[in-house]
């Protein structure tokens, strides 16, 4: 398996879509890609570069889905969910309730994956403030695989998304995709206990619980899984912990699995409510936030 | 050609109606409801937009975002009266379960966007503008604002888009009416001059002297829409907030005044009287 990043892997499949769709729009805020030069350059008119303005990113986006075109809009993670949050909400969750639009939201740069560039370029908080808008689906994919999937459901998915992309190029968490729509995988069985992650931590909880007998779920649809499923997955297992690149106990996974696995013994992880300044390795990060994969190891040694 | 009689009259019973609306739900804004009266009269009564009642959103129709929602009370008695919606509905404006709310939105036939919120209606006109643009369609783009409004940054980077993609098939239309919330606009963020602004933003600008005088709102309106010159167009209303209510006409706080019951039909006679 080779090592991509989420974005070429996913403007690649885009690409060879706009060849046959010509309803596929592309609006970027001044932010790039290999890929997306040629986008640009074989779909001039059908690509859109506004700048450094992710309000209008949004308005405009919104206005050429209401015409019918299935709109991708294109900024660093953090810009593109909380410097347009009020255009989100007003003309993408509200409006979209009245006025049925395809428009995909595309961040790059989930958690802490530009952990050089400081607190501006971490996104902590927006798995807890997209989830909590109505009419918009959350995905969260944790390798290029997954979101080479959901190329075709932006498609066929007529409503308004969020896709919360790694900035960093990995491989994949797993080798191929199955039940894709379920909207959640097992990446490691195991019956001690269960970590549901999303994102960049599902690899994390892989690599660091690989020794251990406990089982690993990666949750990449936040709000748009089939419950009922991953209920079944753990039967038998009474010990849960919630892992995310985000801050904690606000909102995000942990959120979601506590208000509907009640009857568990649930632990959340995540990130304590400061921002970090000290730069360093995503991994460097990590530790600083109580998340590094020893702090993790010794978390599931005390599991009975 | 103008029928200025009819435009008029189309006019006065707008604003009348819109106090008898005030008078049953004084919650509405009725100042900024009054100032862009003849504007909506121009585009609706005078035909200078393409609409059609029996399918609000027939895509042979020109887009018109309203992103002052809350100052357009007086589209409910005009889409009533073109059939968008039947008149009785008028009678239940702000009461439980009514689609027509103290601030319009798009559940209301005749309504493209939500506009509870301010400085939205712009940029999602470019993108409407643009997607026209790109379907080849000849239809266009109108967009109604005030001038608090545009005290929002929102409005900024749509105005710099717009230019820089040539939509000359958007046309921005400002009822400059020069009141904001707390005070005269001026004493807060003073927007002189406007017309300046935008030609500095590379906008094609129209300017109303009076827009109460519907042959001018009608003739510069008219003018605008079918100039094609590659820039995005701004047609600047200078209006009157509270327009036909003296006592509103000149007060700072005319936005968040209500008209008293007792005198609304007094007002009413006085209007249908005025030349």
């Amino acid at each position: 398996m080779q090592i991509k990043a989420m974005r070429d892997v996913f403007l690649a499949a885009l690409h060879q879509k706009m060849h046959e769709d010509d309803s596929l729009f592309f609006v970027s805020a001044d932010f790039g890609a290999p890929i997306l030069d040629k986008i640009r350059a074989d779909f001039p008119d059908r690509f859109i570069n506004v700048g450094i303005a992710e309000q209008n990113l949004i308005n405009v986006s919104v206005g050429l889905a209401l015409e019918g075109f299935t709109v991708y809009a294109y900024a660093i993670a953090p810009f593109i969910t909380m410097r347009c949050y009020e255009q989100i909400r007003v003309n993408i969750a509200i409006l979209s309730q009245l006025r049925p639009m395809n428009i995909n939201l595309i961040g790059v740069g989930a958690g802490v994956s530009y952990s050089l560039s400081g607190p501006t370029h971490h996104c902590l908080e927006d798995l807890s403030i997209m989830r909590t808008l109505p009419n918009l689906e959350v995905f969260s994919p944790s390798d290029y695989l997954l979101t080479e999937s959901y190329v075709e459901r932006t498609i066929a998915n007529k409503t308004p998304k969020y896709l919360r992309f790694d900035a960093m190029p990995m491989l994949p968490a797993s080798e191929s995709v199955e039940n894709f729509d379920e909207g959640f995988r097992v990446l490691q069985t195991g019956s001690k206990a269960v970590i549901i992650a999303t994102g960049y931590m599902s690899q994390k909880a892989k690599k660091v619980a690989a020794d251990f007998d406990v089982m690993v779920i990666d949750l990449y649809f936040l709000n748009a899984y089939d419950l009922e499923k991953l209920q079944v997955c753990l039967e038998g297992i009474e010990t849960v912990i919630t892992l995310e690149e985000g801050f904690k106990g606000v909102g995000g996974l942990d959120s979601e699995i506590n208000s509907k696995l009640k009857n568990k013994q649930v632990t959340n992880l995540g990130f304590e409510q400061k921002y970090t300044f000290e730069v360093g390795s995503r991994e460097f990060v990590h530790e600083e936030n109580g998340l590094g994969e020893q702090d993790l190891i010794t978390l599931l040694k005390s599991v009975k | 050609m103008i029928d200025t009689a009819y435009l008029k009259q189309q006019a006065k019973f707008l604003r009348i109606e819109t106090l008898k609306i005030h008078k049953a739900a004084p919650e509405v804004r009725v100042a900024s409801s009054l100032s862009p009266i003849e504007i909506f009269t121009a585009l609706f009564y005078g035909k200078l937009l393409r609409y059609n009642p029996k399918n609000p959103r027939d895509e042979n129709r020109d887009r018109l975002i309203i992103s002052k929602g809350h100052g357009s009370i007086c589209m409910y008695p005009l889409l009533a009266d073109l059939g968008f919606f039947d008149k009785d509905e008028l009678k239940r404006v702000c009461k439980s379960g009514s689609f027509l709310g103290g601030i319009p939105d798009p559940i209301i036939p005749g309504y493209e966007t939500v506009n509870g919120s301010l400085g939205h209606g712009l940029g999602v006109a470019c993108g409407i503008a643009l997607a026209l643009k790109t379907k080849k369609s000849d239809k266009k783009a109108v967009v109604l604002t005030g001038d608090g409004e545009l005290n929002e940054g929102a409005n900024w980077e749509a105005i710099m888009c717009a230019a820089q993609h040539k939509l000359d098939n958007l046309t921005l239309i400002v009822d400059y009416n020069k009141v904001s919330m707390l005070d005269f606009s001026k004493n807060i963020i003073d927007l002189n001059s406007l017309s300046e602004k935008f030609k500095a933003f590379n906008w094609d600008v129209y300017e109303i002297e009076d827009g109460h005088d519907i042959e001018q709102v009608y003739n510069t309106l008219k003018t605008a829409f079918s100039d094609q010159q590659q820039k995005p167009k701004v047609v600047i209303a200078h209006t009157v907030k509270g327009k036909g209510i003296p006592f509103l006409e000149t007060h700072p706080l005319s936005h968040i005044l209500s008209v008293k019951e007792g005198d609304i039909d007094g007002l009413v006679e006085e209007i249908k009287h005025a030349d």
